[in-house]
């Protein structure tokens, strides 16, 4: 067989490497300005952060370069070992770690840092890509499904064991990836509606919640029946039931309702009226209500009585301000609202580079890291932000286009992983800072201080980048 | 083609709608909403930070000993400072001009956002009257911080000082500012938690004339100061001063403990320095002193020093042999100016032969314990003589020698015993027995124990058995228990009725007529329990020990006293204990005389 042999270089896309190098760049300069002591020009401390991200940037090309040099199909071949390697190098980093602000995240090697939690991202994607291409593998089977399921969870459980909140949610973006391969929008949109009700659970009452669920439950019968005059009568009969349970209750067995007891009367009728409807009318599509709704009852109350009567009252305290769902003025708060006030004060041209006020060391804590977008927001103003944004989008846009015009599964699944982990930094991360998302500290990639989150990023996109410039000797 | 290739739209539309709304919302608070624009106008908020007054600590009799003194820094932010008028700003600091400059060279240097100390413990005329004029000097502030103060110059070593945090703790613990102040040894080390209370928080907005005009968002963001907890420790004021006083001439130091309850009554490491030596702007300076002084007066010898027990420890060899069942009360054995065997001799000092052991104890006599030695080791229960000595060593780990006993002070060190295997590198396996340890029977040898583990074994004996660890803490303002770590109690291997003969022998030592080898440990009307010892040191002349714990019934006082490069433990350091003693049981040293002879004695030699 004849393999053209095709010149790599040429066919790496230097576009996304050049938006890349621009984001880096301009993450620099934004750093530098957090972290100056001297007012601009003077010296250059290369033991400020400043410096060492600067090894770190230099280091990164070097690793791309490395990344370039082995061959397309090593990444293909080596997926399971990669991915086995550094679920080893999670155990160790829970066994082993250096604990540093209460989370087992990190190995200390001659005075660097290492975060593992970061470079599993990639390797995940990789055995992700290698399951999914494997022979008899279906999404649309249980055991897919499931070994799916474990090659995600795997490491997003040992991160959550170090604790580390922020890179445990990354992993659950890989659903995208599976969307994108046939995943069911059904069961999308269902896994959208209940983490919209874990949070609905934590934040209004029980009540109101269960009557929530009675109106969404009168809606769907609605849209499925199609016939208003059915559904008063049948939200005319459950409200009549209601009153009925209600009445007996307080007046003849003497007993006060509790809010509880009040949430559950309002659901029992309409479920009762469902399951005759079902019963009587032997269609599917009226199961599937009644199945819906009695699933997101039992959602409810389990998450309930979790977070309740499991959970102590310090760590309920601590789930509510780590969803951002609790005002902690003097922790998280604080900072959001610091963070909210830099950005807002750069106006639509900024104070200007090295010029920022507001975005003092003191006021916003993780001001190199997590919430370096201040310092963009402060001095290059609208003007800076949007360009950041747009560059993102850009980056973001253009992966897709490459993703697309894989030839093979497996390049193309990756590339959904890349798109997807990238995704959920940007969104996260700059949601948060201007206050749109709750806080959840996971760095901007390319641009934040920090030398794993960098590397890491690095190897996935370079990886990615590899494969698309041999695509077309790769075969599917 | 790929069946959900159109699915690659809802990505694209997804990216570009979040991208669409992140700009939106960076429209709406950088362009629309002016208010975070005035913020910065008018220099936003102004944090300040309220340090509480750190708790207090007291004596056991509830005698106040540190305390706290105001002190204001000036503080300054480069970033935030505009022309002022510097000749104005000297008058009223009283500095010269040059030094202004300088001082704001160096902020500079470290920081234009962070605040600097400009001027460190200014008193409160010169502070207050900087505060009325703070108005036209923006990017200036005074920041109220507390110095300790101590109302008697006594027990630097167990209360330690509070210095700046250094970098090692800024890095690690977020709490710590730059400039903040924290326990840095001792008491205020180990209980800085306690003490230090909380820092509170203010935040202010700022007109464009830097003055304050309201709380910012009706005080959301402040947080609430609380004061340090105060702290009763275990120390008795009076017996400290006294045991420093004894001590002036010497080097050495004296640990006191209540054996009831392990409390530390006094801790005495000699030569000393008054603590507040310790405080304020020259802290650096006069550390640096102290650590070049010969004599290491911040060596806590009562914790770090080690050295061999010498003859206190025939007081262990007793209660092993009687535990083993190798010797009784009334064994006794022959001694003639010391002891032979294999061609081998140590010598012993005149007296009656033979003796039995509450004799042996009471004359200290050689070669009686390494004849106890012997027994031990050759005793048949054990298949040699290596695990013999295992056996032995395991009984005196139960007292804890081999280990920090616990004390809360982080400098303490633990002692030695060498294990069997120490013997057979060193010698070869099987290839030794008793006569080649035999100084370990009478506390020479490859032994070491620190003063503290000494007086705890005065304590083990005087509550016939066991021993609480000893503790510094007796009550912290607020916690209604402290520590079950120094409640406990840990009983050694050795049965309570084997200390009775001990007792009885270290009654005689100082009670005892003929042979009694420190009957100048004596205290009129008490019945003191002691016994001597002499550590070899082969740097110079030996020191000079001594155990003892009164009265005998109840004890409520047990102590050790060394005393470097004084010879024999009778000579200095059982005086010494001797008046210690009589200092707590009757608030009092009548014997003046004999204070002033201890004192004075060796001064002048």
């Amino acid at each position: 067989m004849m393999v053209q042999r095709y010149n790599t270089a040429a066919n790496i896309d230097w576009i996304s490497i050049i938006l890349c190098l621009v984001i880096i760049g301009f993450g620099w300069m934004n750093i530098y300005s957090a972290n100056i002591l001297e007012d601009g020009a003077g010296s250059f401390d290369m033991s400020q952060r400043y410096g060492k991200q600067l090894i770190w940037i230099g280091a990164s090309l070097i690793l791309a370069v490395l990344v370039f040099i082995l061959d397309a199909k090593f990444y293909i071949y080596f997926a399971y070992v990669l991915y086995g390697i550094i679920i080893l190098v999670l155990i160790g980093v829970l066994l082993f770690g250096r604990e540093i602000n209460g989370a087992k995240s990190w190995f200390v090697i001659g005075g660097f840092q290492i975060q593992p939690s970061e470079f599993a991202k990639p390797f995940t994607a990789l055995a992700l890509a290698g399951l999914m291409t494997s022979h008899n593998f279906s999404l649309k089977k249980f055991t897919g499904l499931l070994q799916t399921g474990l090659i995600i969870l795997l490491p997003a459980v040992l991160i959550l064991l170090q604790p580390d909140l922020g890179s445990t949610v990354v992993y659950f973006s890989f659903i995208f990836v599976l969307f994108r391969e046939g995943f069911s929008a059904n069961m999308m949109i269902m896994l959208a509606g209940l983490i919209l009700l874990f949070f609905a659970t934590l934040m209004i009452q029980q009540p109101l919640i269960l009557l929530i669920i009675t109106g969404v439950s009168l809606l769907a019968y609605l849209g499925t029946a199609r016939s208003l005059k059915k559904t008063v009568i049948l939200a005319v009969t459950a409200g009549a039931l209601f009153g009925i349970l209600y009445a007996v209750n307080k007046y003849l067995l003497d007993a006060r309702f509790s809010l509880f007891m009040t949430g559950l009367a309002t659901v029992v009728p309409i479920g009762l009226l469902l399951t005759v409807i079902v019963i009587r009318s032997r269609e599917i599509r009226y199961l599937k209500i009644l199945a819906g709704m009695c699933i997101a009852i039992l959602f409810v109350v389990s998450v309930d009585y979790g977070m309740h009567r499991i959970l102590k009252p310090h760590q309920q305290q601590r789930i509510y301000v780590t969803l951002g769902l609790e005002d902690d003025p003097q922790g998280v708060g604080y900072n959001v609202n610091q963070s909210k006030i830099a950005i807002g004060s750069g106006g639509f041209t900024g104070k200007g580079y090295l010029n920022g006020t507001q975005t003092k060391l003191h006021f916003v804590p993780e001001q190199s890291t997590d919430f370096i977008f201040c310092t963009v927001g402060e001095e290059w103003g609208f003007l800076g932000t949007t360009f950041v944004i747009l560059l993102y989008v850009g980056l973001l846009l253009r992966m897709i286009v490459l993703a697309e015009r894989q030839r093979t599964t497996f390049s193309r699944i990756f590339g959904y992983g890349f798109i997807a982990v990238l995704f959920t930094h940007f969104l996260i991360n700059i949601g948060m800072t201007i206050g749109l998302l709750p806080v959840i500290g996971i760095p901007l990639p390319f641009f934040s201080y920090g030398g794993s989150s960098l590397w890491a990023f690095t190897i996935f996109l370079c990886i990615f980048l590899r494969l698309d410039a041999n695509r077309l000797e790769l075969l599917r | 083609m790929n069946p959900y290739r159109d699915r690659r739209y809802v990505f694209g539309v997804a990216i570009i709608l979040v991208g669409l709304v992140f700009i939106g919302r960076l429209f709406q608070i950088q362009i629309l909403d002016k208010s975070y624009a005035q913020y910065a106008l008018s220099n936003a908020q102004s944090v300040s930070v309220i340090y509480p007054a750190r708790g207090l600590i007291f004596d056991r009799t509830g005698e106040i000993m540190v305390y706290n003194q105001a002190a204001y820094d000036v503080m300054v932010v480069p970033l935030l400072l505009e022309p002022f008028d510097t000749t104005e700003l000297c008058r009223i600091l009283s500095i010269s001009r040059q030094s202004v400059i300088e001082k704001l060279r160096s902020a500079r240097s470290y920081s234009y956002r962070v605040p600097s100390i400009f001027m460190k413990q200014l008193d409160y005329e010169h502070a207050s009257l900087l505060q009325e004029k703070l108005y036209q000097y923006p990017g200036f502030y005074v920041q109220t911080r507390t110095l300790r103060k101590y109302t008697r110059p006594i027990a630097p070593h167990a209360l330690g000082y509070v210095g700046e945090v250094d970098q090692q703790v800024l890095d690690n613990d977020p709490y710590y500012q730059l400039g903040d102040y924290i326990g840095v040894s001792g008491i205020e080390k180990a209980y800085e938690n306690y003490l230090r209370g909380r820092k509170g928080k203010e935040v202010f907005l700022k007109d464009v004339h830097n003055q304050t005009i309201e709380s910012y968002q009706e005080g959301r963001y402040d947080v609430p100061v609380e004061v340090g907890k105060n702290l009763t420790i275990t120390l008795d004021s009076d017996l400290q001063e006294y045991g420093e006083e004894l001590m002036k001439p010497y080097v050495g130091s004296i640990v006191a403990l209540e054996p009831a309850t392990g409390e530390v009554l006094a801790l005495v490491s000699a030569p000393s320095y008054p603590p507040d030596l310790l405080v304020g702007r020259n802290l650096s300076r006069r550390f640096g002193e102290l650590v070049a002084d010969t004599l290491k007066p911040l060596f806590n010898r009562a914790l770090m020093a080690q050295y061999p027990p010498g003859s206190t420890f025939k007081t262990l060899m007793a209660l092993i042999g009687l535990q083993e069942q190798v010797i009784s009360v009334s064994t006794s054995f022959h001694c003639y100016y010391g002891f032979y065997a294999g061609g081998i001799h140590t010598a012993c000092h005149l007296h009656d032969s033979p003796l039995n052991l509450i004799e042996a104890v009471q004359n200290s006599c050689n070669t009686y314990f390494i004849n106890v030695l012997k027994h031990i080791l050759q005793d048949a229960k054990y298949e040699n003589p290596a695990a013999a000595y295992d056996n032995w060593r395991r009984h005196l780990l139960s007292f804890g020698f081999t280990r920090p006993l616990g004390i809360e002070l982080t400098n303490e060190l633990k002692g030695n015993i060498p294990g069997s295997d120490y013997f057979n590198n060193l010698y070869g396996t099987g290839r030794w027995n008793y006569l080649t340890i035999r100084s370990l029977a009478i506390g020479q040898g490859e032994l070491l124990i620190t003063p503290v583990q000494m007086a705890n074994l005065a304590a083990t004996i005087a509550n016939r058995g066991y021993y609480i660890k000893p503790h510094l803490v007796k009550k912290i303002e607020g916690v209604d228990l402290i520590d079950p770590e120094y409640t406990e109690r840990h009983y050694t291997t050795i049965d309570s009725v084997n200390y009775l003969p001990v007792v009885d022998g270290m009654d005689l030592v100082v009670n005892g007529g003929k042979g009694s080898t420190a009957r100048n440990a004596k205290v009129p009307g008490i019945v003191v329990c002691g016994k001597t010892g002499t550590a070899e040191n082969p740097h110079g002349n030996d020191h000079s020990i001594f155990i003892a714990f009164a009265p005998k019934e109840d004890p409520k006082i047990a102590i050790a006293v060394y005393v470097e490069n004084q010879g024999f433990g009778a000579t200095y350091a059982a005086p010494i204990a001797s008046l210690m003693i009589e200092k707590y049981l009757t608030g009092e040293v009548k014997r003046t005389w004999y204070e002033q002879w201890v004192m004075q004695k060796i001064t002048s030699e």
